[in-house]
């Protein structure tokens, strides 16, 4: 099955640009593509630009309605992603508790459907 | 066995008795929770004709296996139709192998109950999967394991029917779709998924104990279940000293049920039940488990929590209660769980070993971070601890703050006869 794991967290808190923390935690995300790229487990993943800079499109009887900044107002920001392929659910958390924002933010793993 | 045995008693005796076992081989081998029980519903409705017609199995269980196994390959088969994917024809053959070699084993007079895969441990662990809501963890444990019917779990708490059902298929669809595994937990998640479904056992059991008031047999069904589940993991589960300490606790708590409430079913505490009607049967039996796993040395709350209850079964009175042992236990209890509510419970056995005063002290301790500020037994233990030290005024005070507090009838007397007795002097329950 194919699980995406989505990373939220607050935007400015967890470790930032130019502090000695920030070269770690990338560091840990380099290891953590590493372990699912040699599981065998990855399939896709990005990180976002900040939610400033979101648009949100709906379209409402026909017209399309643009309105800046994302869906919801949360205090937590989707700022990437992970697809993953994993056995299950147990096998999922346990790659999703790996993604180093999960210590500061929370992983939303969401199971992608499959058309057939 | 029972003396009749007809074919209603017998589909009676099994459902009770072998649902769970049934229910988990089935989803097991064929991987859908919610197909597998519609097909051993239906299996059940055919086995009550054919069994009128032909008398009955060998083995009731391991036929109504089979039957709805046959009936989910059926199932399977006409929504493939054929022209699926390769691996699904696959996964089918090897279901309709497995179905043929048990339909050959049970004609053949083999099939005893033996024969069906034991899957109950892998079952109950995903019924109490943490992606699960703990209500759904609770009531799917229930359904599946207990054979508990939806109107039963319903009942049990205050629900309406339609609304269970629908959080039941709602679950049965998450674990299908989210794929919740039907496996045991690997070695590094084991300890906290085993703390997860004895969480759930226990919810149970309380859901039954906290309102034993006797006007609802439901609910006391609950206390029996929550123990027959507790037995179901300890015999799957030997070396877990836990399931052995909920067990035990349980067991020792469900000793005193009969004297717990009077006949109006209006509380007693502890202090004042009737000892000589507690179930002895019970209180050997959780005595001898802690015999077994105390010595292990690998505690945790619940032999703890079972210890300090087996103190309380084997002492003659409230007033000939070891305390030095309770305070003890729970002392490392809260070395292990540093809750206040442990603390309150100290301070009480701490005001018989040493003093109400002591015991005060202790308590107001624990109530600086305020987390018992809404508690109400913090109240009804302050004003009990009060009234011993001699601090009249305050204690009525305390009282009538556990009165404000308690969202129960029977608890709610209890303090309010607390509170008079302790206006007109009475020191009856001044200790």
């Amino acid at each position: 099955m194919q699980y995406m794991c989505l990373i939220y967290a607050k935007e400015g808190v967890g470790p930032q640009p130019g502090t000695p923390e920030f070269g770690a935690f990338m560091k840990a995300y380099m290891d953590f593509g590493e372990t699912v790229q040699k599981a065998g487990k990855f399939v896709a993943g990005d990180a976002l630009q900040p939610v400033s800079t979101a648009t949100s499109v709906a379209v409402r009887g026909g017209n399309t309605e643009t309105t800046d900044g994302p869906f919801a107002e949360t205090k937590e920001q989707l700022g990437g992603y992970y697809i993953l392929d994993c056995d299950d659910l147990d096998e999922a958390i346990k790659y999703a508790a790996m993604i180093p924002s999960a210590e500061h933010g929370r992983i939303e793993v969401r199971p992608v459907m499959i058309f057939d | 066995m029972l003396p009749l045995s007809t074919p209603e008693r017998i589909i009676e005796r099994t459902v009770r008795e072998e649902w769970g076992r049934i229910l988990a081989a089935l989803v097991k081998s064929v991987g859908d929770f919610q197909l597998a029980e519609d097909c051993l519903q239906e299996a059940l409705a055919i086995a009550l004709d054919k069994w009128r017609r032909d008398g009955l199995p060998d083995s009731p269980a391991a036929w109504l296996l089979t039957a709805a196994r046959r009936k989910a390959i059926d199932r399977l088969r006409r929504e493939q139709n054929f022209s699926s994917k390769q691996g699904d024809i696959a996964y089918l053959m090897d279901l309709e192998n497995s179905a043929a070699a048990a339909a050959a084993a049970d004609e053949g007079g083999e099939g005893d109950d033996t024969a069906i895969p034991d899957k109950r441990l892998e079952m109950i662990f995903t019924c109490c999967h943490p992606a699960l809501e703990q209500k759904t963890r609770i009531a799917l444990t229930l359904r599946t394991l207990g054979g508990l019917t939806t109107e039963e779990i319903a009942a049990a708490f205050l629900d309406r029917p339609q609304a269970m059902a629908q959080r039941l298929v709602r679950a049965k669809k998450k674990i299908k779709l989210a794929g919740i595994p039907y496996e045991i937990p690997e070695l590094d998640v084991l300890p906290e998924r085993i703390s997860s479904v004895l969480s759930v056992i226990y919810l149970i059991f309380n859901e039954g104990y906290s309102a034993s008031s006797g006007d609802s047999p439901v609910r006391a069904d609950l206390c029996d279940e929550a123990i027959r589940l507790a037995r179901i993991v300890a015999q799957l589960l030997p070396e877990e000293c836990e399931v052995a300490g909920l067990l035990a606790l349980m067991l020792l708590h469900d000793s005193r049920r009969l004297t717990r409430t009077d006949d109006e079913g209006a509380l007693i505490p502890l202090e004042h039940q009737n000892r000589r009607r507690w179930d002895r049967g019970k209180i050997d039996q959780g005595s001898q488990l802690l015999h077994q796993v105390l010595p292990k040395d690998r505690l945790g709350p619940y032999q703890l929590q079972a210890a300090i209850s087996a103190v309380h079964a084997q002492s003659s009175s409230w007033k000939e209660t070891d305390w030095h042992q309770i305070e003890a236990l729970y002392a490392l209890l809260y070395q292990i769980n540093p809750s206040p509510v442990i603390r309150l419970n100290q301070s009480l056995a701490l005001s018989y070993t040493r003093s109400p005063a002591d015991a005060l002290s202790m308590l107001e301790e624990a109530a600086t971070s305020g987390a018992l500020e809404n508690y109400q037994p913090f109240y009804a233990a302050k004003a009990d601890l009060l009234a011993r030290a001699g601090q009249k005024q305050e204690a009525e005070e305390s009282y009538r703050s556990a009165i404000t507090l308690s969202d129960n009838d029977s608890e709610r007397q209890f303090l309010e006869e607390k509170l008079t007795a302790l206006k007109n002097g009475s020191a009856a329950d001044a200790g």
